[in-house]
């Protein structure tokens, strides 16, 4: 079994991750009735004895003495790390495992990627090596931050760097919180596309995430909930978005329920890499399925189904329900349709009580409404893993690598060229040691050729298939 | 003579535990249909082939259980050690904390080399506890990386350090709408290298046995459980022991020779396809009964319409005129001409069963007698509660379709250079590709030309 590291960077990053932590509690604490420290849990957490003070070796086996994730914390403001290590998650996390600062960035990405970056490097990397040596056998770290603040988007940028330059044979899982269009951050373009020209270049799968589609998800549950339309309860454990059941007992706060739902990402993700089922889908797998070319890497997430209701017997009925709404346009985790854009690559990762043959009924049954790319027609990827989450008895994480991104990285790029055609706000980064225009001009660049790789890839669809003549051999 | 199976990755170790409890479960059944000492025969002849007698008295079963990652491995050693009926040696499996991820050259280049020798070591190990190693059955998929790669790699390993002995590989198709999104890459680079270091591949697809349990079996919720088990029942009826030499010869000892030496007459043509009749669910045995003529008809329809199972049958396929010299070309489509083909019979009544209709030859290519191209093995031993079961082992056109899709895929994807660079970072170029679509194409363009 292999270990996963977590990076959180920035405010965004840290509170997400703090959501995946006591999601991941609750998860465990489901399926680990014994309290033994197994496979499955030291995927995220060590076991260490606290009473010699954190310092001594790991535990392998046998009972839990305590948990500790294998997290890093990073953010150059304290007040989100203190309130974490404040809260009833401060024993989940080492001391050790906190860079913090004083004074933030400033929504500025260069002061987050070259001032801090080089501030803080010889620290990133000793920690980092810390909870590298911890894993037996380390295969993944996941990345959080958002792209429109300083921090997130800057530091967590360079720290993904740094991530490629020390342990590349580690995969590098991007979780990326995108600026809306009503950013109260009037920089965010700029540090957006600056980071997005690190995405490009440095990360081995990036999942971009939209506060948009998360917050309507959010009404969307709301209004399900309050409008008692549904005859049956509600199960309170089983909302995407709640946190019942996990530490928090105090009144949420207001991302919080969007949080989950990234939360609950990612622990749908790394379901089937640390709990068993019929076929299994390793991180490593996702990467090599849903990849075709090295930079297209974009891959856009729906989890399904977003509640359950308190009724157990599930008629198949339902179970084909939520296969057909994670290929709707409200429950993707960006502004996009993916339906309605062509497919290279698609992943479903099905939890619970599910088997081959209704995975098969469900596939065969929307093919024909989606496009894929004439080289991929059949470009499935499955995998079916027992465990279902808390609250449910089953359900489905779909990732797409499909041209739809592509509108989300237009309206990026132009509202990128609003401001920087004005050279609004430019001279906060120029002033930054290290930042010269060729920055801008390269990371626009760099936005632009992906934009036009998925246009030469849009151009396709539709056109008539034209399958390359086979190899002639001689009778 | 005894066969060490050698389980690869997730699936080739699913299916390797549900063989093994097939295989033992009709051993110890009651429902032989024939004599006590035949049973007993029967029962010894199987666990000299497939277990080892422990000081315990449950019988371990002769195999080698390898995969990179180890949730698959875990669970197949604890659900046959929970039957109480037989296990696997505590000290048969290789696995590793990271899979392959469905990446071929991962398995190959990379995970072969570094383990081959602990995995060969327990190889070793396993031929040695045998009196006479009868030779190796390989289980794997070709979709997945560990299969498919480190499974090339080690039956390359395995023809390397046991060049006398036989070496059968047990291929699952993947289904054709996908498991594996670079399944037709892997498949393409499995089969190509399995073609070198292989006697043959008996070849299992998805799609087919899926339907089997849907129509036949009448499967609501269908499980890879539950294909799983109809593979082992379908292998079962081929690997439990036979009267290879004819009425009153014993258990053929050299299983793995003989169905060489009857499938295989020619190197290019190693793909075996499997075909049982009748599978229907267990409850439904005691309320049927089926005459051998009947299943020799259906069987040998089976094979001349290419059919997957006993239900929609396409009557409408006829062989060739015999006596006219008809080139390949002009035969009736859809016809499935024969490289060589093996019944095998097992029940009540078997020796009475007339298989005249096998031996026309219009059924097979012009190059080798019918005598030599067809065989028949009949045990009056009842095999797995059926009263009557017939099996076809055929080397003949079965798997041509499937395999030229297979290719048309894998070389669509490669026309756009799709995937290719996860490949080529694990030391699988552009060119290895090339020889690998080479190697198929050759394969297909002899199947064509029966």
């Amino acid at each position: 079994m292999t270990q996963s590291v977590v990076v959180q960077v920035g405010q965004c990053g840290n509170q997400v991750g703090c959501r995946f932590w006591d999601l991941a509690l609750r998860e465990h604490a489901a399926v680990n009735k014994k309290g033994i420290y197994d496979e499955a849990l030291s995927s995220f957490f060590r076991n260490v004895d606290t009473r010699s003070g954190g310092n001594g070796p790991d535990i392998y086996k046998g009972k839990i003495c305590s948990l500790k994730a294998r997290a890093l914390l990073i953010d150059m403001e304290e007040g989100v790390v203190n309130e974490i290590l404040q809260g009833p998650l401060r024993d989940v996390f080492d001391s050790k495992q906190l860079i913090t600062d004083v004074s933030g960035s400033g929504n500025n990405w260069a002061v987050g990627h070259k001032i801090y970056g080089c501030q803080y490097r010889e620290n990133i990397v000793e920690k980092l090596r810390k909870t590298a040596e911890h894993c037996d056998c380390l295969q993944c770290f996941f990345i959080i931050h958002s792209m429109g603040g300083g921090t997130g988007s800057g530091l967590g940028t360079f720290v993904l760097n740094l991530l490629e330059e020390e342990f590349p044979e580690v995969y590098r899982f991007v979780t990326s919180v995108y600026p809306s269009g009503e950013d109260d951050v009037i920089t965010s373009p700029y540090n957006s596309v600056l980071a997005m020209k690190e995405l490009n270049e440095h990360a081995d799968c990036v999942l971009p995430i939209e506060n948009e589609s998360l917050f309507e998800i959010v009404n969307k549950i709301h209004q399900m909930i309050s409008s008692g339309k549904l005859g049956s309860t509600v199960k309170q454990n089983s909302l995407v978005t709640s946190s019942a059941g996990s530490s928090k007992t105090i009144q949420e706060k207001p991302f919080d329920a969007m949080n989950n739902i990234v939360a609950n990402l990612l622990l749908n993700l790394t379901s089937s890499a640390r709990f068993e089922g019929s076929l299994n889908m390793d991180l490593n797998e996702i990467s090599m399925n849903l990849v075709p070319f090295p930079r297209l890497h974009y891959l856009v997430s729906s989890l399904t189904p977003l509640y359950t209701l308190a009724d157990v017997n599930v008629p198949s009925r339902r179970l084909d329900q939520m296969f057909s709404d994670a290929f709707s346009r409200d429950h993707q985790l960006i502004q996009a349709d993916p339906k309605h854009s062509l497919y290279l690559a698609c992943a479903l990762l099905v939890r619970g009580n599910v088997q081959v043959s209704d995975l098969r009924r469900n596939i065969e049954r929307l093919k024909p409404s989606l496009h894929f790319v004439s080289w991929n027609q059949e470009g499935w990827k499955t995998g079916l893993c027992s465990v279902p989450p808390v609250g449910h008895s089953h359900s489905l994480l779909a990732l797409a690598n499909n041209t739809c991104v592509k509108p989300t990285f237009i309206e990026l790029k132009d509202r990128f060229m609003k401001l920087y055609k004005k050279k609004a706000h430019l001279h906060h980064y120029l002033q930054i040691d290290g930042m010269e225009q060729s920055c801008f001009s390269e990371a626009i660049s760099s936005l632009s050729d992906l934009i036009e790789e998925y246009n030469e890839l849009d151009a396709t669809k539709g056109g008539p298939r034209i399958d390359p003549s086979r190899l002639k051999i001689a009778v | 003579m005894s066969i060490v199976t050698v389980q690869l990755g997730q699936c080739g170790n699913q299916i390797g535990h549900e063989v093994f409890s097939a295989l033992c479960s009709d051993i110890r059944g009651t429902h032989g249909l024939c004599s006590k000492k035949e049973n007993e025969s029967y029962h010894d002849s199987c666990m000299e082939r497939f277990f080892c007698e422990e000081e315990s008295g449950v019988p371990v079963a002769r195999a080698v259980l390898v995969d990179m990652e180890p949730k698959a491995i875990s669970q197949t050693l604890s659900m046959a050690a929970r039957s109480g009926h037989w296990k696997y040696s505590s000290h048969s499996h290789f696995c590793q904390k990271q899979g392959s991820g469905n990446n071929w050259a991962n398995g190959y280049s990379v995970h072969g080399p570094r383990h081959k020798e602990a995995i060969m070591n327990l190889v070793q190990k396993e031929a040695e506890k045998c009196d006479r190693l009868g030779g190796f059955f390989t289980i794997m998929s070709m979709a997945g990386g560990t299969g498919s790669g480190l499974g090339a790699f080690v039956t390359q390993c395995l023809r390397d350090a046991f060049p006398a002995s036989f070496i059968l590989n047990h291929v699952i198709w993947p289904y054709g709408t996908g498991e594996v999104i670079v399944q037709n890459y892997n498949s393409v680079l499995t089969l190509s290298h399995l073609y070198q270091s292989s006697d043959a591949l008996l070849v299992h697809e998805n799609d087919v046995i899926h339907k089997i349990c849907a129509q036949l079996m009448n499967i609501k919720q269908i499980s890879f459980r539950d294909v799983n088990q109809v593979i082992a029942h379908q292998l079962g009826s081929v690997f439990q022991p036979t009267h290879t030499g004819g009425e009153g010869s014993g258990y053929s000892r050299n299983p793995l020779g003989d169905l060489m030496e009857t499938l295989v007459p020619h190197p290019e043509f190693k793909l075996l396809g499997l075909r049982n009749i009748p599978q229907m669910p267990e409850n439904s045995l005691a309320y049927s009964t089926f005459s051998w003529p009947g299943l020799i008809k259906h069987l040998r329809q089976m094979l001349i319409a290419n059919a997957k199972m006993e239900e929609g049958i396409d009557w409408q396929v006829r062989p060739p005129h015999p006596g006219s010299s008809i080139p390949s070309t002009n035969k009736p489509l859809h016809f499935n001409t024969s490289v060589a083909n093996l019944v095998i019979l097992r029940g009540k009544d078997v020796h009475s069963v007339d298989l005249g209709s096998f031996q026309d030859p219009a059924l097979y290519t012009s190059w080798l007698n019918p005598q030599d191209a067809f065989s028949a093995w009949k045990t009056p031993r009842a095999f797995n509660k059926y009263e009557k079961s017939a099996s076809l082992v055929s080397n003949s056109q079965f798997l041509l379709k499937p395999l030229d899709s297979i290719v048309g895929k894998a070389w669509n994807m490669f026309a756009s250079k799709a995937y290719l660079h996860q490949y080529t970072k694990f030391g699988i170029q552009e060119e290895d590709f090339l020889d690998c679509f080479t190697t198929l194409e050759q394969v297909i363009s002899s199947y064509t030309n029966l």
